[in-house]
């Protein structure tokens, strides 16, 4: 580690803790329906939606209904993400010519999926895949619905906690449409704009054909890039418009980019925890979360970069100095690279500007590990707050006895209902990591001739996510780059990062096979449906109920002793959870790479 | 106001005014100590009876483990006959799961050890009595149990009185010891608050006609029985929601286990040494895991504290009343009798211009000598006390006593040609007019003083003059103030109700340290109370006997009746206490939160074990597989560690993880220390002790454990 690498991480943090109130303020007015400097212009054009969808502003729902108007939305969404897709090759916009060969049914399934759950998993090189309508049309819209779902689900919690003997948790059309009206848009657009500024493309253009220094001739994509990359970003949505993500220039051409990148995709989820005590009315609440939040994200950013700044000794021992450079973008560095891969799986963006497959065995962990905390160390936007305030009910649960009292936060009663739920949502997103894990590291799917099975397996694609021609049937963990343990971990990573509706790729795995497609795919259904259903449920039981006025016999939710407990909570959960299996992968491999063997 | 008397000379001091606890009110008919050796014999056997699957399955966790035990069972019995695999370990670890279910099912019979007992005795109370029936003017004689609703019967001196009933006719004293353990007699009489009598009670003197109002089965010994026994017992809803948390984390490690195996499969195929771990392993990995440790505590815990609670001679309806005692948030309490003494005392006299203090003692002394209210035995004792004044013997003089009415609302004494009188200074002042006496104007003031201050003046006079005023002090128990403090540190509101007007109740309340006071207290202003603290969310406790106490009792979510009271308060409250002692509540409120704290704990020690257990078996499991493992095998259990293979590792935690059980169950049992410290302090401590300490323990502990399995070649 080097004082200027420790000097932008602290920079970084310092930074995004200005935004906190700020921006958290100006949300908790907006959802509260206060009038904000932006209402004068989005004022009329919020009224107009509302009438020509025959949305009732003041209509307020129950947890029922606002859970079946937020599937229904998704869902609708899915389904039209999908017919787009399998229909590119004759839709226009499409200068490169691609069809239902590049998107299979399996792919198309996983794609709409992914991008309608905000995980934006891409199990294809979107620049080689996808046509530009695909990319505007299709694609590009869920980034902003599904970014303004997370952060309605969010909001109808908070009400739960905010309310008092109330039947309904707010209204979901409401809700969503502010969110992209005040929220996402204006941000998006200012950022849009600075992007395109820095160097960052936002055309029509066909690919440019270019020559490269060694005679070969090289195609670079092309597109608009800019407008995609800030909601991409913002919305912690993470889908790249290049296969490169955020490594590659035309996404983030400059530190300046590099930072405000990073920034962007903090920023809604560290203000909602200050939108979340405004509205409960004690903002001390919303620093505490914010406070476990960030306590386990900077311990995590320090461990990664600290690994990948010790580097790999095998390599070392060869004569090359330094850290861990493989698989990072020398512009950005070891610290940025490392900041980066802890900022975008501690919130569930996903977006990339270093390969996580090439860090070191705990340098990988660490990201690995954000992911199946259950993305609530700053989580996706909506989805970080909405999961972390299940581990409060959680913690508070655990330890809240240990008062006296049935255990109870923000003045509502953790009672059987709320626990059942709140287990139900751990239990499934366990269950979906560890299970979809157990089939890929282990399945052998027979189907394909002998002679063909055979040579497949020594013929891998050359790029990390192959083609989507390949269809490989056998032996699922030979789909793997790389043997051992870290195949394992590969593995592992992805359907820690489906089901935590991340979206990272650890690399190193061709997921582009009807297998991993399809169970990816529904991997990415239940974590998110099945973590927000539970949820919305909890809100609509704790909005029903009285609040219980504080005294000095009530569990304090708002101290440095909560913060431990939570983040205690936060760990032990997922540290029981997933140590069997962490032990199995990257444990091992750094024990193994110190030992001087790799993979 | 300086003279305070700081020693009541009234003996009416309830057992518990000093804040107590610990068991000075058990009841005559319980084994004393948790541990008797009687209770431990009967529990031995009960834990076998209750391997039951059927039993068992009410618990998720032990019933996981009993699968396991059986399952391991089953491979050691096939090792045995095929001669595989290693039958010395697996049979090991088959017993020890046994033992971790038989330990667990320990705990649930101890803690209903006591109960048992005690419903034992209470049977026999339940003799087959025969009750004599009135039917018309003719008495017949039936069995007790023939008795039905609304039967009229009638009890003489010895007899034992056959049913729950009201007395309809009739005044006797009864022997209650059989159920409340107290063996002075009470006073049951029909009519008024002291009309109830139960049925297993023994009549001692006089006669009564008694009106039945249970049917045989339902009567109030039959239900203390089945109480105290926990016949039916039901989850409390803390309880159900920690049942249902045990049962998800049950759930995500039979995943994080089952899981295991694929994952061994395939590490052992890429690295190529080692093998999958057997079936054997992995359920002795699952049951470690598991939260067997409040698992198999958790009901102990709750009968317990339903059974701390009976030794506090309190019968709860329910265990939701207990655990709903430590969530209360507002204590209604009764002044007299729970806050203040029965009665009232002298506390100071005030004589009026012109009179010496000696000259007013000395009347106010005469006019009470024959006066056998407390307050008039106070005077006395004053009297002699501060101006030592000797009680003087009467029989020499010519004396005639004047007894208190309620038209003259005076008492006092003609002696000697003087007549002295002590009463409600309005009454003393018309009668030293009628007398032509003079009423000085300082008399009034004196008295609005004292009223205001919370006390009662007593006008003395001496034929017809006025001599001054006897302050009667409404005496607040020792140590009450403290107690309200401590409930206030635990965030709980006391408001004391009693009839008295504002101002007299403020200045006791204030003298108390309550938080608030309910003045001219109307039972519906009681009940309008209570729906107003439940509106604002609070969980409200009080204590009453009479029957209009019934609704509010009713209405409050701890309602605790006085046995003393009521057949219609004791079937409103949903407890009901046999010592009729209402300072008692305060107990009960610290036995509720104490219950919860020690679920709490339990739950947070259990999971915190976890990590070291992680860390014992993980690594020497697959240490063949990848000896690199080594490196976080920080107690160095296994191959390369403490022993060859390992198995010593897995029978260790195994091991740990049953014992761990049995060396909790005094602290089960008991509940965790309790202190009167703010929620804050409270979940400090007890994080440090049972969350810190239980990541910390497992460690020294299974490495002890595997360093015997070493040395005796077990593993």
């Amino acid at each position: 580690m080097t004082f200027n690498g420790i000097l932008q991480i602290a920079l970084f943090f310092g930074v995004l803790l200005l935004t906190v109130k700020p921006m958290g303020l100006f949300m908790a007015r907006v959802f509260t329906g206060e009038r904000t400097f932006l209402s004068p212009v989005f004022g009329p054009v919020e009224r107009g939606l509302y009438r020509l969808f025959g949305v009732r502003e003041d209509e307020d729902m129950k947890w029922t209904t606002y859970a079946f108007a937020m599937l229904a939305f998704s869902v609708m969404g899915l389904f039209l993400t999908y017919i787009l897709l399998r229909l590119q090759g004759v839709l226009p916009l499409n200068p490169q010519g691609y069809g239902p060969k590049q998107m299979t049914p399996d792919l198309a399934f996983n794609t709409a999926v992914s991008f309608t759950t905000n995980t934006n998993w891409q199990s294809y090189a979107p620049d080689y895949t996808l046509s530009y309508f695909s990319n505007m049309v299709a694609l590009a819209p869920h980034n902003w619905m599904s970014a303004a779902t997370g952060i309605a689900v969010a909001l109808a919690l908070v009400r739960g906690f905010a309310r008092r003997s109330a039947e309904g948790i707010g209204n979901f059309w409401v809700d969503a449409t502010r969110a992209i009206l005040y929220v996402l848009l204006p941000i998006s657009l200012f950022y849009a704009l600075i992007l395109v500024q820095q160097g960052v493309p936002q055309n029509f253009a066909e690919y440019t054909k270019a020559a490269t220094l060694e005679g070969a001739s090289q195609t670079i994509g092309q597109g608009p890039v800019a407008s995609q990359e800030a909601i991409k970003m913002l919305g912690t949505n993470g889908g790249g418009f290049f296969n490169a993500n955020s490594a590659h220039p035309y996404e983030n051409p400059t530190p300046l980019t590099n930072f405000l990148e990073m920034l962007s995709i903090f920023l809604i989820p560290a203000a909602l925890t200050y939108t979340f005590g405004k509205m409960v009315g004690n903002v001390r609440q919303g620093w505490a979360l914010l406070g476990a939040m960030s306590v386990m994200f900077l311990v995590g950013t320090f461990v990664c970069y600290g690994f990948e700044a010790a580097g790999n000794p095998q390599v070392q021992a060869l004569g090359v100095p330094g850290g861990n450079y493989e698989g990072k973008e020398v512009r950005f560095g070891i610290a940025n690279s490392a900041l980066f891969a802890a900022i975008t799986t501690a919130a569930s963006c996903g977006a990339v500007n270093s390969m996580h497959d090439s860090f070191t065995p705990i340098g990988g962990l660490i990201p690995l590990f954000n992911i199946m905390s259950g993305e609530v160390i700053f989580g996706g936007v909506g989805a970080g707050l909405y999961g972390m305030l299940m581990f409060a009910i959680l913690a508070v649960f655990i330890a809240g006895l240990m008062v006296g009292r049935t255990p109870e936060y923000l003045g509502k009663k953790i009672e059987q209902y709320e626990v059942k739920m709140a287990m139900l949502a751990t239990l499934v997103l366990a269950a979906s990591i560890l299970g979809g894990t157990a089939l890929g590291a282990n399945l052998n799917l027979p189907k394909e001739p002998e002679s063909t099975f055979a040579t497949k397996l020594n013929q891998f694609p050359g790029t990390a996510y192959g083609s989507s021609s390949d269809t490989f049937y056998g032996a699922t963990y030979n789909n793997v780059n790389n043997s051992g343990p870290h195949g394992l971990t590969e593995i592992l990573y992805a359907y820690t990062s489906a089901t935590g509706n991340n979206g990272s790729a650890f690399a190193g795995i061709t997921a582009n096979t009807p297998f991993y497609n399809v169970t990816l795919g529904l991997a990415m259904l239940i974590g998110r449906f099945l973590m927000i259903i539970p949820l919305l449920a909890i809100a609509g039981s704790l909005a029903a109920k009285k609040l219980v006025p504080a005294s000095a016999g009530t569990f304090p939710t708002d101290t440095g002793t909560f913060v431990l407990l939570l983040i205690g909570v936060v760990l032990i959960v997922g540290a029981l959870t997933y140590l069997p299996a962490l032990a199995l992968g990257p444990i091992v491999e750094q024990f193994q790479m110190s030992g001087g063997k790799l993979f | 106001m300086a003279t305070v008397l700081d020693k009541p000379s009234s003996p009416v001091t309830p057992p518990s005014a000093g804040g107590g606890r610990g068991g000075q009110f058990r009841p005559k008919n319980a084994p004393s100590s948790l541990f008797d050796p009687k209770i431990i014999k009967r529990a031995v056997l009960e834990s076998f009876v209750k391997l039951d699957p059927r039993t068992v399955a009410k618990n998720p966790v032990m019933f996981v483990v009993e699968v396991g035990s059986v399952l391991t069972t089953f491979y050691w019995v096939r090792e045995l006959v095929t001669k595989t695999g290693n039958p010395l370990f697996t049979g090991q670890v088959a017993l020890w799961l046994w033992f971790t279910v038989l330990f667990a099912n320990f705990a649930e019979a101890m803690a209903e050890g006591r109960g048992k007992a005690q419903a034992d005795s209470l049977r026999k109370a339940k003799t087959q009595s025969t009750a004599r029936r009135l039917v018309g003017n003719k008495e017949e004689s039936v069995p007790g149990t023939a008795l039905r609703k609304d039967d009229l019967i009638v009890c003489e001196a010895g007899e034992v009185i056959a049913g729950d009933g009201v007395v309809v006719e009739g005044i006797a004293s009864v022997d209650e010891s059989a159920i409340t353990g107290e063996s002075a007699p009470v006073i049951r009489e029909s009519g008024g608050d002291r009309d109830a009598v139960t049925g297993g009670t023994k009549v001692l003197s006089d006669r009564i006609v008694i009106r039945i109002t249970a049917n045989p089965g339902e009567s109030f010994l039959d239900r203390m029985i089945s109480l105290v026994e926990g016949a039916k017992r039901q989850k409390t809803p803390n309880e159900i929601a920690l049942s249902i948390l045990l049962a998800g984390l049950t759930v995500i490690f039979l995943l994080a286990v089952v899981t295991l195996l694929p994952y061994a499969v395939y590490s052992v195929r890429a690295a190529g040494s080692g093998v999958a771990p057997s079936v054997t392993v992995l359920v002795a990995l699952l049951v470690c895991l598991i939260p067997t440790t409040i698992g198999g505590l958790l009901s102990a815990i709750g009968i317990a504290g339903m059974d701390r609670v009976m030794q506090h001679n309190v019968l709860a309806m329910s265990g939701k009343a207990v655990e709903a005692a430590g969530d209360v948030n507002t204590l209604l309490l009764d002044k007299t009798g729970t806050i203040t003494l029965g009665n009232r005392q002298a506390a100071e006299f005030l004589p009026l211009p012109g009179v010496t203090v000696e000259e007013l003692a000395n009347a106010a002394q005469l006019s009470s000598l024959a006066d056998e209210t407390p307050e008039g035995r106070s005077i006395v004792v004053l009297a002699k006390e501060k101006y030592g004044l000797r009680g003087r013997e009467l029989a020499a003089h010519e004396a005639e006593f004047i007894p208190f009415t309620a038209q003259t609302r005076m008492s006092g004494v003609n002696i000697d040609g003087m007549e002295v009188r002590k009463g409600a200074t309005d009454s003393v002042k018309k009668f030293v007019q009628e007398k032509g006496g003079r009423i000085p104007t300082e008399l009034d003031e004196i008295t609005t003083r004292i009223a205001s201050a919370g006390g009662t003046p007593l006008a003395v006079s001496l034929n017809d003059k006025v001599l001054g005023i006897i302050y009667l002090k409404d005496v607040v128990k020792g140590g009450m103030r403290e107690r309200f403090d401590a409930l206030r540190a635990m965030g709980i509101k006391t408001v004391m109700i009693t009839g008295d007007n504002p101002l007299t109740a403020k200045a006791i309340a204030d003298e108390a340290g309550v938080d608030d006071f309910l003045a001219q207290a109307t039972p519906e202003d009681k009940m309008a109370l209570i729906k107003k603290e439940q509106a604002g969310g609070k969980l409200v406790a009080m204590t009453g006997d009479g029957t209009n106490d019934a609704p509010a009792l009713a209405q409050a979510d701890v309602g605790v009746a006085m046995n003393s009271g009521t057949q219609a308060a004791k079937e409103a409250g949903n407890m009901v206490d046999l010592d009729s002692n209402p300072t008692k509540l305060i107990e009960v409120v610290e036995i509720g939160k104490q219950l919860l704290m020690t679920r709490g704990a339990l739950t947070t020690f259990s999971i915190a074990n976890d990590v070291a257990k992680y860390f014992a078996i993980i690594p020497a499991m697959f240490l063949a597989t990848y000896a690199e493992l080594g490196s976080i095998n920080f107690l160095k259990l296994g191959p390369g560690g403490t022993s060859s293979s390992a198995e010593s590792a897995i029978l260790a935690c195994v091991i740990f993880n049953a014992l761990i059980i049995i060396a909790l169950i005094p602290l089960a049992l008991r509940g965790i220390a309790y202190k009167p410290i703010s929620a804050a302090a409270t979940l400090r401590r007890n994080l440090l002790i049972y969350g810190f300490g239980g990541l910390v323990a497992p460690f020294p502990a299974i490495w002890i454990i595997d360093r015997f399995l070493v040395l005796l070649r077990l593993a």
